[in-house]
């Protein structure tokens, strides 16, 4: 967490006047008993009206300096807290976009999101009010402490036990809660789980009748949170009583002291009256003392969190090279294994295979016989565990990341867009394109129709997720998205998945004449899909069972074969 | 006005949750009058005790600690009362939040698919958790805090009162100005607030984009841009937020200083009133008194308006979670609707009239006679209504006019459980509920053992990869859980119907993301499982449909073609086209390239 701190950089004034404020605001708090003391003591006894008069207007204006130094205060703080937020999300989320695909599995994009969002938002706020409070709190506890010494220290004595025992209640009870509190967070995760699984899973519990066994489980899980928010309530609810009792008992002794003391003619009355008031401050300030304590152990938790993701350090080295070899092949995998980092077995083993610049390259195979890992390692998605694989004649790794993956362009399996028009999201190929590059681009893709149908064609604005575009849309405009970039390799991973054979079909025959001559990666489950190519590599389990031409692997690869004559059975017939 | 009524009507309902715990909210209601009536008498005997301590030699000290005693023994009889309230009160709570939940749950199990599907599950979720929570914050603030302030104001103005009318008609004039105050600056700062959440909603989009598709942004290096993106937003909140922050953190301070004025007000009047200037002198020990009331005089409106504003945004919540309580259920099965016991499975869809939206027709006029255990195919482009045909058949949605029957009986007339049981339905979208793998595949047949499991599992060619898995059949897995390939939990949903093996069947690209050779074992296992069933099968693999009885070719929501394979391609009409597609072009483009 420590690391987190160089974010508070550039508010550093901030941050020492924030609770400078604060503090002198508690000072001024302080004297009030005082002044009411010397009221009683000196006006009301000598019946000294302007004196009276002169100790109320003394108050008010101690009441006004200690507004206007919180009003400092609170400005120096939210500008503080939300300045360190801001910071701290910037690189955290440059951090987050510079995770190779390794991480991003390790850590999941879901759990980033909730880094990114409702955690920084905890950490603000619990920054935000430790300023505010972290020295205030102990100012007024402790100064109460001291000015009730300097008013009387026999009387005072009592502050001394009063004090450790307050925060041993109120420390002890925050501190058995906590982990109890976490319990029901968990179970009301649970309830939320039981939600969304009903929710989501609702035709499938339906079908199978499952709506009474849903309800009874779900019945018992809501008993269970509110079990244990009682549980916690119950002990949570001790903390009031507990230092209300206590700080009055303290005060009937300081009073039983101090009338001693006033018998004796030690003291006079308006002071113990002071006394007393100390002893009603220190209370009121220390649950407020509590209330921070609970704000920061979770902005605590979860700034550690945050940590955990900018700790996580990239598990690539970018290398430096910007330009690949000429007379080489366009891409070529020697004896390259993969292996995900928690896997005990490879993904893909000893793949070797050339791809000469202008070729197309088929990849098929069943579901978990590595097609998406094999293309994932030509943009250096993943590293290789052992072999090479080589863009243009040089490693992968020599490369530049970012010049490397310039010259591919993907078609994920998962059709993805953003929010903003469709221009926008074609330009991510190429920021430079212009309209009439795009526009080819949406023809070659097959998606010419989609943009028809659009009202403002290319200023068409697609929502969050491409929610306002179907499946089929989406996916044409994902496969325009990379033709932009007129990239030396295209690689299609399963991306005609959403589209009916016919459409498919265009497609390909589409990119087959494309004037850039990319070397083309289609991924297919499809034998229609791929049959065309230049060169087909038959995968199972991991491993290429085959490679060759489509009519050479019908005779000699089972597995091609296999898969061939289960969706042209007749036809071969 | 409208909004005023809802608000009324929310809290008669949040009321009625409540009633159910009237007993212990009339013990609640008790113990915080009395525990209030002595917070307030405490600072009097104190009073008194001070009013002994005149000066040097003058003290009573016996009546100061007779008086001191009960100080304490009433503070104590004061925490424990307060304790058990506290208790009640979350007890209370808690239990209303409960109810809440489990009726609003029960109501989703209830509801007609139509309103699922149309909403987003993150709203209703929500509704159920943050917005509850949301209802029990307001009921825990309003049980704690609401009658506790009121009694507190009531109790110390009557107290005041007694000891000296003009030191509080001071308090009870000047108190309102804090109200003042914090009301001001809360009107100001809403818009602030407003602000900060349209702000937040749009890095939230920007992030949910940007790291949610992270390797999408990755692969096109677009790291660089997004962040430009993502400053751009975060600049804009910074400020927003500061704003918000800031604004509305001057509540406490100035009412703290309104408060402050009113300390001095006290002591001022009261400085005179015991002087004697005013009639009737009160004694030190009373301003005293006066002086702590003044102090807590406020606090109680202050929490009160913090009450207010958590209970408005309370109702609101419960407001919400109450709509979706009040959603018009399912219509409930007729009382003399009939259980399907093992169904024959012919069925007959007559005339059916069916759309999702009234101003967009989806399908008309569809009428179709199934034999018992016919295979019956469905093809078609995407949104050509196949779906839809299921979701007639399985009842998740009323025809609008026409009939389903199932074995001649009108299928509004089968109670939606026993119907639903006699088919096997296995979807494109698949769906793991959190559990053990055995759990999953005996969904249908929880009572199933683990060999009929197994074997279940063996038929859908599941076995071998739930063998390898760290536990086996006992092995947890859930959607979120990840670690199940998309074909593998087809796979898990196939052997759930071949361990019930119900009397019909629906397939609705069941094997879309199996790999090939997987599929041709599973179709034999399918093929066995089909024979004698009604079964009905949606593919855009056509090579998986070819051996239907009947193929529907399905557009726009209307059957245009319907007859065997042969037949359809004699035809060749749609059918013939949709089927030639897949490889014709293929040969094209092979003979092109050699």
């Amino acid at each position: 967490m420590k690391k987190l701190l160089v974010h508070f950089r550039g508010y550093k004034k901030q941050c020492v006047l924030a609770p400078l404020f604060k503090m002198l605001e508690a000072l001024f708090e302080l004297f009030i008993p005082l002044v009411v003391a010397s009221i009683i003591d000196v006006g009301i006894a000598n019946k000294d009206t302007s004196y009276i008069v002169k100790c109320c207007i003394i108050m008010a204006l101690l009441g006004a300096i200690g507004l206007t130094c919180t009003l400092f205060a609170q400005y120096f703080s939210a500008s503080c807290a939300v300045g360190f937020a801001t910071s701290m999300k910037h690189s955290l989320f440059k951090h987050i976009s510079s995770l190779s695909y390794t991480e991003i599995d390790t850590l999941g994009t879901s759990t980033l999101i909730t880094r990114m969002t409702s955690d920084v938002n905890q950490v603000q706020s619990g920054v935000n009010l430790t300023l505010r409070l972290f020295m205030r709190s102990p100012v007024i506890v402790f100064g109460a402490m001291i000015m009730a010494f300097i008013v009387d220290f026999k009387a005072s004595l009592v502050f001394v036990v009063t004090i450790p025992l307050l925060c041993i209640v109120v420390f002890g009870i925050i501190l058995s809660t906590i982990p109890l509190y976490k319990k029901v967070q968990e179970k009301l995760d649970k309830v939320l789980h039981s939600t969304r699984e009903n929710l989501t899973g609702v035709r499938v519990i339906r079908a199978f009748g499952l709506e009474q066994s849903e309800k009874t489980r779900f019945h018992k899980e809501t008993e269970e949170l509110s079990r244990a928010q009682s549980f916690v309530g119950k002990i949570s609810a001790v903390m009031n009583p507990a230092t209300y009792a206590i700080v009055n008992i303290s005060i009937a002794i300081l009073i039983w002291r101090g009338a001693i003391r006033v018998d004796t003619g030690d003291l006079t009355q308006g002071q113990v009256i002071a006394l007393y008031n100390y002893m009603s401050q220190i209370l009121i300030e220390l649950i407020k003392l509590a209330n921070l304590i609970v704000t920061m152990t979770k902005a605590i938790a979860c700034a550690n969190r945050i940590q955990a993701v900018l700790d996580t350090e990239s598990s690539q080295q970018n290398g430096t090279s910007r330009c690949g070899l000429s007379g080489k092949p366009s891409v070529e995998f020697k004896d390259a294994y993969l292996r995900y980092n928690v896997s005990p077995e490879y993904t893909l083993e000893g793949i070797s295979f050339t791809a000469n610049q202008g070729e197309s390259i088929g990849i098929i195979g069943g579901t978990g016989s590595g097609k998406s890992s094999l293309i994932n390692l030509i943009g250096r998605f993943y590293d290789t565990e052992k072999g090479q694989v080589m863009v243009d004649g040089v490693d992968v790794k020599e490369y530049d990341t970012e010049y490397l993956r310039e010259s591919i362009g993907i078609v994920p399996q998962k059709a993805v867009l953003f929010k903003g028009t469709i221009r926008d999201n074609l330009k991510w190929g190429n920021k430079n394109a212009s309209d009439t590059d795009i526009l080819r681009a949406i023809e070659l893709a097959q998606a010419s129709d989609v943009l028809e149908k659009c009202e403002n064609g290319l200023d068409y604005v697609i929502e969050e997720g491409g929610k306002n575009l179907s499946g089929g849309q989406r996916q044409r405009l994902t496969i325009a998205r990379a033709l932009v970039k007129k990239p030396k390799i295209l690689i299609l991973d399963d991306s005609s998945s959403a589209l009916d054979y016919a459409t498919d079909a265009r497609l390909r025959q589409a990119i087959s004449t494309i004037d850039f001559n990319p070397t083309t990666f289609i991924v297919s489950q499809r034998t229609a899909s791929i049959m065309g190519c230049d060169k087909i590599i038959v995968l199972d389990d991991g491993k290429i069972v085959g490679m060759g031409k489509h009519n050479e692997l019908l005779h000699s690869c089972v597995v091609y074969s296999e898969i061939y004559n289960s969706q042209f059975k007749e036809e071969v017939q | 006005m409208k909004k005023n009524k809802i608000k009324a009507s929310s809290v008669k309902r949040v009321l009625k949750y409540i009633k159910k715990y009237s007993f212990l909210l009339i013990i609640s209601v008790l113990l915080a009058v009395i525990t209030v009536g002595l917070t307030l008498y405490i600072p009097i005997i104190i009073g008194d005790a001070i009013d002994l301590i005149i000066g040097k030699g003058l003290v009573q000290l016996d009546k100061i600690g007779t008086l001191l005693l009960n100080v304490g023994i009433i503070s104590l009889i004061i925490a424990l009362l307060q304790w058990v309230m506290n208790t009640i009160n979350n007890k209370i709570t808690f239990l209303i939040t409960r109810d809440v939940r489990n009726e609003a749950f029960d109501k989703i199990e209830n509801l007609p698919l139509k309103y699922i599907d149309s909403h987003q599950y993150g709203d209703v979720v929500s509704r159920i958790i943050t917005d509850v929570d949301q209802l029990a914050d307001g009921l825990l603030m309003g049980f704690t805090q609401l009658f506790t302030g009121i009694t507190t104001i009531v109790g110390t103005l009557i107290f005041m009162l007694t000891l000296s009318p003009i030191i509080t008609l001071v308090v009870v004039a000047l108190t309102p100005l804090s109200l003042l105050v914090a009301s001001f600056i809360s009107k100001r700062t809403y818009s602030l607030f407003k602000l900060q959440s349209e702000a937040r909603a749009n890095q939230t989009a920007i992030i949910g984009e940007n790291i949610g598709n992270l390797k999408v942004v990755k692969a096109f290096s677009h790291e660089d841009e997004s962040l430009e993106e993502f400053d751009l937003s975060n600049e804009k909140l910074k400020k927003a937020s500061i704003k918000a922050i800031f604004f509305s953190s001057l509540v406490n301070p100035t009412t703290r200083f309104v408060n402050a004025l009113v300390y001095a007000g006290v002591a001022l009047v009261g400085a005179f009133v015991v002087m004697g200037n005013f009639g009737t002198a009160i004694t030190v020990g009373a301003l005293s008194c006066f002086l702590s009331y003044a102090n807590q005089y406020a606090k109680p409106f202050n929490e009160i308006s913090g009450v207010v504003t958590e209970l408005q945004s309370s109702l609101a919540s419960a407001a919400r979670v109450f709509e979706l309580i009040d959603e018009e259920p399912q219509m409930p099965d007729d009382e003399n609707a009939l259980v399907l016991e093992n169904a024959l499975g012919s069925i007959d869809l007559y005339d059916v009239k069916f759309s999702y939206s009234p101003d967009k027709e989806l399908i008309k006029n569809l009428t179709l006679r199934v034999e018992k255990g016919q295979r019956i195919a469905i093809v078609g482009p995407t949104g050509c209504g196949k779906t839809t045909l299921i979701n007639l058949l399985m009842r998740f949605y009323d025809v609008n006019s026409g009939s389903i029957s199932v074995d001649g009986t009108d299928i509004r007339n089968i109670t939606r459980h026993s119907l639903r049981k006699n088919y096997g339905m296995v979807l494109q979208d698949t769906w793991i509920k959190s559990g053990t793998v055995r759990e999953n595949i005996a969904l249908g047949k929880p009572e199933a053992t683990l060999d009929e499991v197994i074997s279940a599992a063996k038929a859908a060619h599941a076995h071998s990869f739930i063998k390898r898995l760290p536990l086996g059949y006992d092995t947890v897995i859930s959607e979120e859980l990840g670690g199940l390939s998309q074909g593998q939990k087809q796979l898990l949903c196939i052997a759930r119907i071949m361990l019930s093996i119900p009397p019909m069947l629906i397939l609705d690209e069941a094997t879309s993301s199996i790999d090939t050779r997987t599929e041709i074992k599973i179709q034999d296992a399918f093929a066995l499982l089909m024979a004698g069933r009604t079964s009905f099968i949606v593919a855009h693999r056509l090579s998986t449909i070819k051996e239907a009885d009947v193929i529907l070719v399905m557009n726009k929501g209307n059957i245009i073609e319907q007859g065997s394979h042969k037949e359809l391609l004699e035809k060749k009409g749609f059918y013939y086209n949709l089927y030639n597609s897949q490889f014709e072009i293929g040969e094209e483009q092979n003979n092109e390239k050699n």
